[in-house]
């Protein structure tokens, strides 16, 4: 029988800011958003001559080999539930194998999936690190591109199911950094994902799209006000700042 | 050495602006020991001295003190001291007072205890019934006493594999007193120790360099359950420790022969080892025989080091260089620590090295079978153009990964120590986890030490040693410290690129052409 297949845009075995400890990272190719603030914008096309193909017996293979040094193992990429049937079976034989099975695993994802792909998911799966863009659908749709129905509704799914591992918020200076909006993304997530860590991320333009270059970075002053904002419905201890 | 340029130079010492009290007193002393005869050794080794073939790290012309001694201090506090006039102490108060003024009567060759002793595992049966904010302001003074009364960064104080209400109150006081001394390490048992300790040790080494990490189950294994990490990464017997320390170049052994790799291993690199071994053997010989040192230190008299626990230290440094010049001999262009042939190649020298040092007898090492400890010596502040011990030269580490597994199979073959220094960027203070992942990893996967430099506090490490940036400032600009390793400390950053090293990890030499190491 041949294996599921994988395209990837890149693997990081040692990777410190993709989830809790010391984690092996695999970035998917392909995304079903289009993110004006993106960093790696290479990884949004589904087909591309860089990205390489793997199977499951391959990736495991290679995560093997540094389980002694991870706490986890983080999918994510471009989006990795957009190949949920590989990140499956990838989670599951992790999962089976004695010399990865007490690693955990978790999934970085846009929010873009259907409660089907997160039903495939989640039982092999220990938390979901969700980005939302934006609270404000216009919002999202100037971000992105694309409405932010479905992230919400990932939102309440993964809060439901206690798989919600961290929130993160990327704030981009013109767009989502009003206080106001800040205040209502904070209460959102208060009543909706109560518990859950929220880390602020500020825009960077290292690495992006010429349309994005201009941007500004947020200083440390700007993103202590972000989480101070946020922090006010959901609580200062849950909430970190990138 | 004529009278008129000992005179010379004695004056010097006398009048010098720099120095302290103290510092003169160990110069002019160093200046006499410099006045005699060096232990009788064949022409052929003289030569190899002279010429850096070989080198004694400057101990001294005329030992009269191990270079490493690891008092046997549980032993002291059950029995009390003769020479000290101390009763057994019975509280935590008693018990401090004795190690202090202990301390100031353990010589090495540093003039200072390299080895202060496992202080949580010596100190926690007297800290029962004590409350916290009394053990806290206790321990501070011991900490804040040892820095000012033997400064010295070599000065060395170990802790774990388990936890205790001592051990980390003495992480906390390291977070809040920020001193170089004394040099700390925490033995890290994979099966034992807590995660939850070594991430307060990862969080201190945040603040402050401290402590380097160190495989208890290898180091168990090797040496037996009663050892101790002193002065930078020498790892020793307690109640014992190392006459002397010498090593060899082998960046120079290799420039010294004219053959291929067959010939260098098994003609001009046991040859090398014997004139290593001999002057290893002579100073040994001078120390136990001539000065006695064993026969009237009180030390020995009161059974707290034996010479039967005594080994020496058979150090090595260059690999790399040595490594990559018979790569290039070969016609090939790998180099070591990046390219997998040339490292592999590396693991085969430091095991044939291993063996002839093990089939090398040494008078008076019978704290290892009559044999000398491998050493990876990890450099001294003269060293120029040749890397410490088997670490992969500045600038050519590869990532994290294949840094630990390039250098880590090198790690089983030195018992007295070996160092790799892992040098972090502030990612790693954001998730202190990932920190403790590697360590773990790395001891897993046959790692005997651990160290870490972090980019962003005051603190780096120099080979074991640390000093702190602004205090290399204020010797830059008075031209005096408190601290002698500091002085040190400047040499090497003048001639080594401490400072300079790649963001990720640190490589270094161990220091001084004086003591310690």
């Amino acid at each position: 029988m041949s294996q599921p297949r994988a395209l990837l845009a890149d693997v990081v075995p040692f990777s410190w800011v993709d989830g809790p400890g010391n984690r092996f990272a695999v970035f998917f190719q392909g995304c079903n958003l289009d993110c004006l603030a993106c960093h790696n914008p290479h990884t949004m096309p589904q087909l591309t001559g860089r990205a390489r193909e793997v199977t499951v017996d391959e990736l495991v293979a290679d995560v093997r080999r540094v389980a002694p040094f991870l706490s986890g193992v983080t999918v994510s990429g471009g989006e990795a539930t957009l190949q949920a049937s590989f990140v499956a079976a990838f989670f599951q034989t992790l999962h089976d194998d004695p010399a990865t099975a007490a690693l955990t695993r978790y999934v970085d994802s846009n929010g873009c999936a259907d409660a089907a792909t997160w039903d495939m998911l989640l039982p092999v799966t220990d938390g979901v690190m969700l980005d939302l863009k934006a609270l404000d659908c216009e919002t999202h749709l100037a971000l992105t591109h694309h409405s932010n129905a479905p992230v919400l509704m990932s939102l309440h799914h993964l809060a439901a199911a206690g798989k919600l591992a961290e929130v993160r918020l990327l704030i981009v200076p013109g767009y989502n950094d009003g206080e106001d909006a800040l205040r209502d993304t904070g209460d959102y997530l208060a009543e909706h994902a109560p518990g859950v860590p929220v880390r602020i991320i500020g825009f960077r333009p290292h690495g992006v799209r010429a349309a994005a270059r201009d941007i500004p970075e947020p200083t440390t002053e700007d993103r202590e006000h972000y989480a101070e904002w946020v922090a006010s419905a959901v609580g200062a201890e849950l909430v970190s700042i990138v | 050495m004529e009278t008129s340029e000992f005179r010379l130079r004695a004056r010097a010492l006398v009048d010098s602006p720099a120095l302290t009290y103290r510092q003169r007193v160990q110069a002019l002393a160093g200046l006499a020991e410099e006045a005699l005869d060096p232990p009788r050794v064949s022409e052929e080794c003289a030569a190899a001295l002279a010429s850096g073939l070989v080198n004694d790290l400057a101990e001294g012309n005329a030992p009269y003190r191990p270079r490493y001694l690891l008092p046997d201090y549980a032993t002291a506090l059950a029995h009390g001291s003769e020479f000290l006039g101390l009763e057994v102490p019975h509280d935590l108060y008693e018990a401090v007072a004795f190690l202090l003024s202990m301390y100031s009567q353990v010589p090495s060759i540093t003039g200072y205890p390299v080895y202060i002793g496992d202080i949580d595992r010596l100190l926690e049966p007297y800290a029962v019934g004590v409350d916290d904010e009394t053990l806290l302001k206790l321990m501070r003074l011991m900490w804040v006493t040892i820095d000012r009364s033997l400064p010295d960064a070599f000065t060395h104080a170990n802790l774990g594999p388990d936890d205790s209400r001592v051990g980390r109150t003495i992480l906390a006081l390291e977070r809040e007193l920020l001193q170089t001394v004394p040099n700390l390490t925490l033995r890290v048992d994979v099966e034992r120790t807590p995660d939850d300790l070594v991430l307060d040790a990862v969080r201190t080494v945040f603040a402050c360099g401290k402590p380097h990490f160190v495989n208890h189950a290898m180091m168990t294994a090797d040496l037996g359950d009663d050892y101790g990490v002193v002065s930078c990464y020498n790892s020793l017997k307690v109640g014992g420790g190392s006459h002397t320390l010498v090593r060899l170049n082998l960046a120079e052994s290799v420039r010294r022969s004219e053959g291929g790799l067959d010939d260098w291993l098994q003609t001009v690199l046991p040859h090398h080892v014997e004139l290593t071994a001999e002057l290893m053997s002579a100073r040994i010989t001078s120390l136990v025989e001539q000065a006695r040192f064993f026969d009237h230190s009180w030390l020995a008299e009161e059974g707290l080091v034996h010479l039967d626990r005594m080994s020496a230290m058979f150090g090595i440094f260059g690999l790399a260089e040595a490594v990559n010049e018979l790569v290039a001999r070969s016609g090939s262009v790998g180099r070591y620590g990046t390219d997998a042939a040339a490292t592999a190649l590396g693991w085969h020298v430091v095991e044939r090295i291993s063996e002839l040092v093990a089939a090398t007898p040494l008078p008076h090492c019978e704290g290892n079978g009559g044999h000398a400890f491998l050493h990876s010596q990890s450099g001294i502040d003269s060293d120029l153009g040749v890397t410490a011990g088997t670490r992969i030269p500045i600038g050519e580490e590869p990532p994290l990964l294949e840094h630990l597994l390039a250098v880590a199979p090198n790690h089983r073959f030195f018992a007295s120590g070996v160092s790799d220094i892992v040098h972090f960027d502030e990612t790693a203070q954001r998730n202190p986890r990932a920190v403790v992942d590697v360590i773990r990893g790395a001891m897993s996967s046959g790692m005997r030490d651990v160290t870490f430099n972090l980019d962003s506090n005051d603190f780096i490490r120099i080979t074991g040693y640390l000093v702190r940036k602004s205090d290399l400032a204020k010797l830059a600009a008075t031209g005096a410290a408190r601290h002698g390793s500091d002085v040190l400390a400047a040499g090497s950053v003048a001639n080594s690129r401490v400072t300079d090293r790649v963001v990720k990890r640190v490589i270094s030499c161990e220091s001084t052409p004086r003591p310690a190491g």
